[in-house]
């Protein structure tokens, strides 16, 4: 796991009201349907969102820190505005995904699971996402990259910069 | 009238009340069917699967902790499916766990290293898959080693449902699974009040004591230094334990024979400073009760409960006595009168105590304890520390010839013993306020409506025609009712409360020897009654030394000097904790 955000920037807590509204009713049992919401709203889980939700739901805060560690689900670091998926399928692998992968992790400065600091781009590694006549291939967003060369990655990378 | 049941165990049938488990109608024939995870403190959790038994008719073996029992139930406890089983799950965790044995601090205590040693593990087929973590030694009172963890669950649900305080919970999943505070943070980072019930738990070396040993004997060592110790009351009924003894033997003598072979210069007796605790308390109670302000009051010896306290109700600080606790009142005693009256050096003295608790270590390293100008309390060493030093001096303990206390600040009243278990302190301010109050002597000197081991428990007190309405509780959950009931606007009309953070009180505490048997609490309890009932003095203004101490130093209760050396103030020092 990376880094947790502890702080950063400051967390907006009013946008957990509509979520905690929505569940409102719900007697008990509302914590993982209530920390998705959380999750949409904020694109991760930040620490003083996880306490806002420990203090309104009446759940200890490690209660919840072991409920968001327990589903891969859930995140605690943020992620980028793109989130790039480098394929490591079997067919990518005999067409040197390892090189474009290097290439990645050079270019952005992250390791697989991490996010630039510039919370521009999450770096994932992928087993296999059913494109193996492109390989070596990788997804950024909904797009996917196909016929890779590791000197292409910069230039990629560049039309997603805004 | 309760439902029975019959149940057969390993061919024999007994009847037991309906709802217990396989496990306990075991125990009721004498089978012992062994556990990790499952501990009679807190609830079952089928986690460990080493109390697994074969149900007959059963698909798969079942864990007895957690399995009710149902009429005509046929159980055994020891087929050799069943003791392959148990084996197996032993030879499992000990292929994560680390095999250090020799140098782990709960060498000889661990539960798991008794547990392959009785179900005869030879061999570990299996290689370690867990990863490596970081030791958390973050917290001024415990060390986390969290290769030790068996992921037991103990400390989780015993924080959690028990002292209602939470700090741990089971993070991750399969082999990254870790018991762990929130964020992986240290146990220093959080709302943990160091109570310490943790680390006696825990049956294996997962959460230990701080170890504060090599310091104190450097300090013996030192030549230039007068290294005094003080030992608190439930030491006394506890220490024999680590020796043999049956928990609640009283072993005050052996004890200061033994402290004065480790080499300390004096051994004096925190049964004196509860003594004055409570002639300063029981003077606040009724200055606070005549002005009608910052009733209820509530003691404040326990400094787990401090901490507690200063985390989760920092604005009902006022309601808290303001006198510190019997270990601090020594310390910045023993550096200022105690130096001038026997003519030494406060800036040569190390002042140790002996402490059934953990949190002690935190309290007397609170910047405001230098009262005396000094660090006033220098080392705290918990009952299971001073067993150890015992133990790698050589003292023969079971052979030692008991020696009194040294004078001026060594007499202690059964008032000031009883300090030790819940309701002790509440009893022992009553023997002396009412004396204080009514100008009477006491018809009888036992306050037994307030004894026992209900959680929270409540009396009212005829202090000659004035009625005191008192409650007690032990346990950080108990003590959360009372200040949820303050904070409702103390509706059952209480004047004067006390609180101990450890179930049963400080006899419990978080640095006891490790209890083996069911019933430690109660016994190591009736111990300090029976310690109380044998002494001449049992009333705390009747200690001749603390008259001593009144006349010749302090002058009054509550007056000029107790307020700048006895008394402190209650503040949120947590407030950057998670």
């Amino acid at each position: 796991m990376g880094s947790i955000a502890t702080s950063g920037h400051a967390v907006d807590l009013a946008k957990l009201e509509p979520v905690f509204d929505k569940y409102k009713d719900m007697a008990n049992g509302s914590l993982i349907p209530v920390l998705q919401g959380a999750q949409d709203a904020y694109g991760f889980l930040p620490i003083a969102a996880l306490q806002a939700i420990a203090k309104r739901l009446n759940v200890p805060i490690s209660q919840i820190y072991g409920v968001v560690t327990f589903y891969a689900q859930f995140r605690l670091v943020p992620r980028g505005k793109h989130v790039i998926r480098s394929c490591q399928g079997t067919a990518c692998h005999v067409r040197n995904s390892a090189r474009i992968l290097e290439s990645l992790k050079t270019v952005l400065g992250v390791a697989p699971g991490d996010t630039t600091e510039d919370l521009k781009f999450t770096l994932e590694t992928v087993a296999c996402i059913g494109c193996c006549s492109l390989a070596p291939v990788m997804m950024i967003d909904t797009d996917a990259h196909g016929r890779l060369r590791p000197d292409r990655v910069p230039k990629i990378l560049d039309s997603y910069s805004n | 009238m309760t439902k029975t049941v019959s149940i057969t165990i390993d061919n024999q049938t007994v009847t037991v009340p309906a709802g217990v488990t396989v496990w306990g109608a075991a125990r009721k024939l004498g089978i012992h069917i062994p556990t990790l995870c499952h501990h009679f403190d807190v609830k079952p959790y089928s986690g460990c699967r080493v109390c697994v038994v074969e149900v007959q008719g059963g698909r798969a073996l079942t864990a007895a902790c957690s399995h009710p029992v149902t009429d005509g139930l046929v159980v055994f406890t020891n087929s050799p499916k069943v003791r392959e089983a148990r084996r197996l799950v032993v030879e499992l965790l000990l292929a994560n766990h680390p095999h250090d044995c020799l140098t782990c601090d709960r060498n000889q205590t661990c539960e798991l290293q008794k547990l392959a040693l009785d179900l005869g593990v030879k061999e570990i087929r299996f290689e370690k898959s867990k990863p490596t973590w970081e030791i958390d030694d973050t917290s001024p009172s415990l060390v986390r080693d969290p290769n030790k963890c068996i992921l037991c669950g103990r400390c989780v649900r015993f924080c959690a449902d028990k002292q209602t305080c939470a700090v741990y919970t089971f993070a991750n999943r399969g082999f990254s699974s870790i018991v762990t505070p929130a964020f992986g943070k240290g146990l220093g980072e959080v709302h943990c009040t160091l109570c310490g019930q943790c680390s006696s738990i825990c049956p294996v070396g997962a959460i230990t004591v701080k170890d504060d040993t090599a310091a104190v004997i450097a300090a013996i060592d030192d030549p230039e230094k007068i290294v005094i110790v003080q030992t608190a009351p439930s030491v006394r009924v506890a220490l024999g334990e680590m020796f043999g003894d049956a928990p609640g033997s009283v072993v005050t003598g052996k004890m200061v024979a033994g402290l004065k072979r480790l080499g300390f210069d004096r051994v004096l007796d925190t049964n004196f400073t509860a003594d004055v605790t409570i002639m300063e308390e029981a003077t606040e109670f009724t200055h606070r009760l005549n002005a009608g302000k910052d009733i209820p009051m509530i003691t404040s010896c326990s400094p787990g409960w401090i901490n507690f306290m200063e985390m989760f109700y920092p604005d009902l600080i006022h309601h808290h006595s303001t006198c510190k606790s019997p270990q601090q009142i020594f310390g910045a005693l023993v550096k200022t009168y105690y130096a001038q009256k026997e003519n030494l050096d406060p800036s040569k003295i190390v002042s140790v105590s002996i402490m059934p608790c953990t949190a002690k270590k935190y309290e007397c390293t609170r910047p405001e304890m230098n009262a005396s100008g000094y660090q006033d309390v220098d080392y705290v060493l918990t009952t299971r520390e001073l067993g150890r030093l015992l133990k790698s001096y050589g003292v023969s303990f079971n052979d030692l010839a008991p020696l009194p206390y040294d004078p001026v600040m060594g007499v202690g009243t059964g008032a000031g013993t009883i300090f030790g278990n819940t309701g002790g302190v509440m009893e022992a301010a009553l023997r002396t306020a009412y004396e204080v109050v009514t100008k009477k002597t006491l018809p009888a000197i036992e306050f037994t409506a307030i004894r026992g081991m209900g959680g929270l428990r409540e009396a009212e007190i005829d202090l000659d025609g004035s009625k005191i309405k008192v409650a007690i509780a032990h346990g950080l959950g108990n003590a959360r009712m009372v200040m949820e009931s303050i904070k409702a606007g103390n509706p059952r009309g209480w004047h004067f409360i006390e609180v101990m953070a450890c179930p049963g009180g400080c006899i419990s505490g978080g640095g006891q020897p490790i209890a083996t048997d069911i019933n430690y609490r109660a016994k190591r309890i009736a111990g300090l009654y029976d310690d109380d009932r044998h002494l001449s003095l049992r009333k705390s203004h009747e200690n001749p030394e603390v008259q001593q101490l009144y006349t010749e130093f302090l002058k009054e209760p509550c007056g000029h000097l107790s307020h700048k050396l006895l008394h402190t103030t209650i503040h949120n020092a947590h407030a950057d904790l998670l």
